[in-house]
Parts: C-alpha cells; structure tokens; sequence
C-alpha cells in the first residue's frame, strides 16, 4: 500500500505512514489526481527531510495519507505543479522552507520571505503601465502587495505578494500550543481556527466532548459565517457606492455579532471553545434573545440582497466582474466558498462532516454559479440565510433539551508518534489543522492550512481583462485573509 | 447690494451643499450624520494644519491649489447668481466661464502629473476623458439656447420660457437635465466618482489630489464646491423669474441650491457607481440631450 486512508478528525501512528521515494510519490499523487490538503515537510533527523502528502478524496469522505523522505543529498525533484497546477503553492511554501527544489516548477518565487529581492513579471509595450498598490493600503486592512500590469484601463496581469504578516504560528504553535494562540491565526475566522485546532488536539488526547458542547462550537461557526457573509455583502455595496446596502448590512452583521458577545463575551467568539467543551453555556434568557434578534437580521439582510439584485446600477457592477471559470479554479484548486461560487461542490461540512454535521444531517444546497462576483455575491447571500437557519435550529435544540455539562477535563497528554488532522469548514473554506507528535509524546510539527492559501491565485486570475478600478470589488467579494496565508 | 450678496453666497454655500449632500446620503442610509456646517469646520481645520509635500513634485504642485481657486473665483464674475444678475456682464462670457475652468483643470491634471504617483496619473487620465465629452455638450447646450434669445451672455439662460413659446418647459427641462448630469460629473459624484471611497484605484477625482495636504487641499476642496454651485446657479438662471425682490429671489435661490443637494444626495444613495468603462456612456447622455435641446430649438426657430 502507497496510502494510508484516514477520516476527519482521526489519527494515525506516523509509523504507518507508507514513505515511498519522492519519484514514486510523484507518481502516485499525479495518478490519484485528488484534491490537495496538505504538502508539508519535517526534518526527520540526520539532515534528511520527510514530505507528508494528505489528499482529500471528497466522494468518498476519506484523506490519503503518504510520506518520502529526501537524503541530505536529495536537494532537487521534479515538480508535480507542471502536471497537477494545484500544487503550485504547496510546493513554493516546501522549497521555501526546506530548499528542495522542485525542478521545472513554473513560477517558483517566494511565498512568505525575500519579497525584497523579487523582481516581478513585466510586461513590456509602448502602452503598458504598471501600478503598484501596497503593502500599506488605504482603510483598515492588512498588508500585501498587489503589482498590476494594465493597458490603460484594463488590467492584463496582476501579481499578488504576501508575507509582510508572518509571525511565524506554526512555530509558535509547537512551543505554546493554546486555544487563544489558534484565535488569533486569523481574526475573521476566529471560531474555525479554534474548533480545527481544539479538535485536532481532543482527537490527539481521545477527550470527549458533550452534545450540547457540539452543538453550541457548531452554532458559534454558523454565526460566525452568517456575520462575516453578511458583512462582506455590505463592503461590496461599498465598494460600488451603494450607500443603502452599505448601511442595512453593517447594521444586520452588527447584531450577529453582539448576539455572539452575548454569549462569549467577545463579537468574534474569542474565548469561546475550549479544550474539551465551551467556556460559557447559553441559557434560555439568551436565546430567546437571540432568536428574536437572527429572525429579525434574516428578514433585513433577504429584503435588501432582492432589492439590490433588482437595482439595475447594481448589477451591471456586479454581473460579469470578475470571473474564475469551473475549469480554472478546479485546476489552481480554489477551495471553499470560491469555489462554489464558480459551480464546484466543495463543502467540507459535507464531505467531511464532523459528528455534530452528521447528527444535524443538514440538505446540501447546491448553487449554479458562474464565477463572477454577482454569484460570489449571490453565494454569500444563500450561506448566511443557511447559517442563520442552522443558527436558529441549534437554538432551538439547546432551549429545553440536552441539559448537560459544556466542559469536559481535557489533559493535554499527548501520544507518541502520532499524527491528526482535523478540516474544519470556516465562512471562506476549509481550513485545516495538522499535529505531529515525536517520541517524546510532544508536538513536533503543526500545520495549518487556511483557504486564503489555495485562493489568492484564484483573485489574480479574476481580474485579468477587468478594468483596473473593479480590482477592489473583485477582491472584496473574495476576502483573503493576509495572515491566514501569512502564518 | 447683490454684488455682495452673491459674494456671500460665494463663501458659504458651496459648504452648505456639500454639508447638505452628505446629511442626506446619512438620512438615507439611516444615520444621524454630521452637521451640515461640517464641511466648513473641517475648511477651517484644514487651513491650519501643517503641509506635507511630496519631494518629487516641483512649483507646479504647489501653485495648483492657488491657481485653482482663483480661477474659480474669477469664472464666478461670469455666473448669474442671485437675481440672475452676473457681475461681469460681457457677449460671450460663457466662453471665458468655460475656458477657465479648462485652465484650472489643466493645472489640476499635470499638478496630479506632477507627484509622479501611478494612481495619480490614471485620476487625471480619466479626468481628462470626462471632460472632453463635458464640454462639446455643454457648448452645444449654450449655443442653441443663445441661438434661440439672440442674447449672447448667460442671460440668454434667463429668457427661454419668453422665447420658445410652446416648446419652453421642454428645453428647459431637457437644459436642466443636462446641467445636472455636468454638476455630477464636475462634482465628481455618484454615478461618476464615488466622493467617500478610500479605494485609490476607484477613485477620479480624489486620487488626482492625494498627495495634497492642509490648506493646499482646503482650498481644493472648496474650489470643486464652488464649481458645483455654479453649475447649478446656471439651473436657477433658467428656473427662478427674474422680476422678483431681492429678498424673494435670494430666497429662491438658497431653496433651489437646498434642493440640487438633496436631490444629487438622493440619487448617491439609491445608485450604485457605474462601472468605469460605463461612465463615458453616462457622461455623453449630456451630449444626446443637450442634441435634443438643439433641434428642439431649430424646430421653434425654423418649424414655426
């Protein structure tokens, strides 16, 4: 066997991960030809390096699980990104980090460190101009550098740069592993990180958790999906300078969030989950309260989306803007909320349902989506009225039932050689937490992997052949996160 | 005594609109908003703030802000106001008028030329693409009117309804609707430029004056203000009689430019911005109007 099959949210002994040659792997991953989770690598002791590969074979459920390991010779293999494009950033985050070198990758710049020293793609002509934007941008944002090469008003390359916001997690995260630690990974998807870590590590140490635990991370996550889509529609009637959507939208997402302060003390959920269960139980006073409040934000926010798909202003900024094809982002492996919004079924709270998924055993919404921002918009709209539904769903069960304890004792009492994953379905895509464990029964590597990662590529190639001012709706009606690729 | 009214007018009511405008946009979008003096505190706090200039821009920079003004202020001789009265009163001042809002926005463009800024540059690449079609129309919308009064100053505008006989509310709404679309553009507001964005790559106007700091940026501001107030003051030259008080007509005239802000506030709030590549189709709308208002004018000239 060149694999080792693996659930969510399940462990192994790094021991039975099969370690085959690099030139085998290659060619048991292009054979595959699935969905790449995780391509990461570790030092393994006497200057050599073991690559683990996990794919995700989502008809089925089911992550595949290999190794190769490279000799302190080995410096070079051939790339996988010039058959399987969807490797393309895994392999620049390897070589960057190891300096193994994929040979014949067709872009290998850097990722996350010497942003100095690259030199970008340029595009010459009479005509051709380039305009630079950032890192420091205009508003409250995060910084990344956006080079454009435009004829006149349309753009017919952009390159994105990152890594002004690396704070090195991963490392941070072997030394003090802690549940604030994985809040701050990415502060729009503070409860996805949390729960993907928590679970990763409950499912390292087998701790239990209750139902109603379960059911209130779960509903934590739907809101939190709800507020961020919520929110995003009302910066993409800003970005179009429709004041009125602006306005009902910053107000709706506004009570999504103190719903959550309410129960968490924090709008984004911080310090919610915990190890082994939640910090803060929600009574019945609180969720009277709530379901009034999601009802009346679920009625405003489907009266002003079917006012604004009616404004014709409105539509033709948003129709057409923007657009990543099913071909395409299947290739480059958009992932997550992107990707549906170009016709992918891609969903892990379905393809990888967790045990509060499966109790819920919620329909799949399937959406025909063209890839534009009009479907990204339309998207984001759908998923936060299933997100409130789910949300008041949740409620509803937690009101008078399943009177339980939220917090279990958890004791970080970590097996030896062992390796978790846990994906967890954040508001943008999967997002994904890997621990490894040494002999010593600590951690010894922990990988994370944010759809921001897979998706930037995905943003690049939706504004070629837009014009130069509709870079800023494009990019709003994705929402990278900087520091989710960052680390 | 309207010679220093109008200098009033002047002063504040370019503030007062903007101030107008944007506590209308804050009324639809279901906020208190600022008061309407805002503008002019922020006028006042700007003047005493300290510069900040670019190393790379030369006296161009520098001289624009001034240049701007004046050049505003002195096309401002040529507008009739309150009363329909201009101060300068001369055949032909609609060509002065209009060629030197040309020469301030020429100093505009290279002064946004001149801070070296890829932003800046595209601001004034499209600034320079509106206007080209701003202008033909404009003078297209001038001249069948002057054709029609036989009166070639801008109190041919006073004089349609006398004139045109049947077809006057016709032009006269076709020559407001035209006037409208040109205070938007100039203005740069919403549907063509989008005032409250801090999106530099969306931005028209607003990008050409980034690097502009303090009183430079002050005096800016309030230029692009007054403009707006005359293009509509040329709106009330049509609309308000002539033989009225004084008092009546300064009245009417602070309620015509109370209205022009709460409308242009309203239509900022219930429209997206277009797409830029849109925008040019928008701004020619002046163009087949102003046509309209032409051969309208031929057929009461010409058809009896």
């Amino acid at each position: 066997m060149n694999w080792i099959k693996l659930k969510n949210n399940g462990k192994i002994d790094i021991n039975s991960i099969p370690t085959l040659k690099i030139e085998q792997l290659r060619e048991e991953i292009i054979n595959l030809n699935l969905r790449p989770v995780a391509f990461f690598g570790k030092d393994w002791g006497n200057n050599t390096t073991k690559l683990f590969v996990v794919l995700a074979d989502d008809k089925n459920s089911e992550l595949n699980v290999s190794s190769a390991i490279f000799n302190q010779d080995e410096k070079c293999y051939e790339s996988i990104t010039q058959v399987l494009p969807s490797f393309h950033i895994f392999e620049r985050e390897f070589y960057e980090q190891f300096g193994i070198k994929p040979l014949n990758h067709p872009w290998l710049k850097p990722l996350r460190k010497n942003q100095k020293d690259y030199k970008f793609f340029e595009m010459e002509g009479e005509e051709v101009h380039q305009v630079a934007v950032g890192p420091i941008h205009a508003g409250v944002i995060e910084p990344g550098h956006f080079r454009f090469m435009c004829n006149g008003e349309t753009v017919y390359h952009l390159e994105i740069m990152l890594g002004y916001q690396h704070r090195g997690v991963e490392d941070l995260m072997i030394k003090h592993p802690s549940n604030r630690l994985a809040e701050s990974i990415c502060g729009d998807s503070v409860i996805a990180n949390n729960l993907a870590y928590s679970k990763v590590m409950e499912t390292l140490c087998d701790c239990k958790v209750s139902k109603r635990a379960q059911l209130i991370r779960t509903l934590a996550l739907e809101m939190e999906r709800a507020a961020i889509h919520i929110g995003d529609l009302g910066a993409i009637s800003g970005d179009i300078a429709y004041l009125m959507g602006a306005s009902v939208f910053g107000a709706t997402r506004t009570l999504v969030i103190n719903t959550m302060l309410e129960f968490s003390g924090s709008r984004f959920g911080r310090g919610l989950i915990e190890l082994g269960g939640v910090n803060f139980d929600i009574d019945n006073e609180k969720i009277k309260r709530a379901l009034e409040t999601l009802t009346k934000v679920e009625k405003d926010v489907d009266r002003m989306v079917k006012t604004m798909l009616k404004n014709t202003s409105v539509m033709s900024r948003l129709e057409k803007t923007g657009v990543v094809s099913k071909e395409k982002a299947e290739q480059i492996g958009l992932v997550g909320m992107a990707a549906r919004a170009c016709g992918l079924t891609l969903d892990s709270r379905f393809d990888f349902p967790d045990e509060c998924y499966k109790f819920l055993a919620l329909p799949r919404k399937m959406f025909k989506g063209k890839g534009d921002v009009n479907s990204r918009f339309k998207l984001r709209h759908q998923e936060a009225m299933e997100s409130l539904d789910i949300s008041k769903r949740i409620l509803e069960m937690l009101k008078n039932t399943l009177k339980e304890e939220v917090k279990t004792n958890c004791e970080l009492n970590l097996p030896k050689d062992t390796m978790a994953i846990s994906i967890v379905e954040g508001w943008r895509g999967e997002i994904v937490h890997i621990a490894l464990t040494d002999m010593n029964g600590t951690l010894s590597k922990y990988k994370i992997k944010d759809p921001s990662f897979n998706n930037w590529y995905g943003l690049a190639l939706a504004v070629r052949n837009n014009g130069v001012s509709d870079f800023p709706l494009c990019n709003k009606s994705f929402n990278l996160s900087y520091c989710g690729c960052d680390l | 005594m309207e010679i220093i009214l109008n200098l009033l007018v002047i002063l504040f009511v370019p503030f007062l609109m903007i101030g107008v405008i944007r506590k209308t946009k804050a009324f639809w979008g279901g906020r208190y908003g600022a008061s309407i003096f805002q503008p002019l505190y922020d006028f006042v706090k700007l003047i005493k703030k300290d510069y900040v200039i670019s190393k790379t821009t030369t006296k161009v920079f520098r001289l624009t802000p001034v240049i701007m003004l004046s050049s505003i202020l002195f096309s401002s001789l040529f507008v009739p106001m309150i009363g329909s009265k201009t101060i300068i009163n001369i055949p032909c001042g609609f060509l002065i008028f209009a060629y030197i809002l040309g020469f301030s926005k020429f100093f505009s463009l290279i002064s946004a030329m001149d801070t070296g800024s890829s932003f800046e540059g595209m601001g004034a690449s499209r600034e320079a693409c509106f206007t080209t079609i701003v202008e033909p129309a404009f003078f297209m919308l001038l001249a069948s009117i002057m054709a029609l009064t036989g009166n070639y100053t801008f109190d041919s505008l006073t004089k349609i309804i006398e004139f045109s006989g049947s077809y006057g509310v016709l032009i006269c709404i076709f020559a407001i609707l035209v006037l409208f679309i040109m205070i938007l553009t100039e203005g740069s507001r919403v549907p063509v430029d989008d005032p409250a964005t801090h999106l530099e790559l969306t931005m028209i106007h607003e990008v050409m004056i980034l690097d502009n700091s303090a009183s430079d940026l002050a005096l800016i501001s309030w230029s692009v203000a007054i403009k707006m107030m005359l293009l509509s003051s040329l709106i009330g030259a049509i609309i308000i009689p002539q033989d009225l008080s004084l008092g009546l007509s300064t009245l009417l005239y602070l309620l015509l430019m109370f209205i022009i802000s709460i409308v242009i506030g309203t239509v900022e709030s219930a429209m997206a911005r277009i797409r830029m590549s849109h925008v040019f189709e928008f701004v020619f709308i002046m163009s087949s109007l102003a046509l309209i208002v032409l051969s309208l004018v031929v057929a009461r000239m010409f058809g009896g």
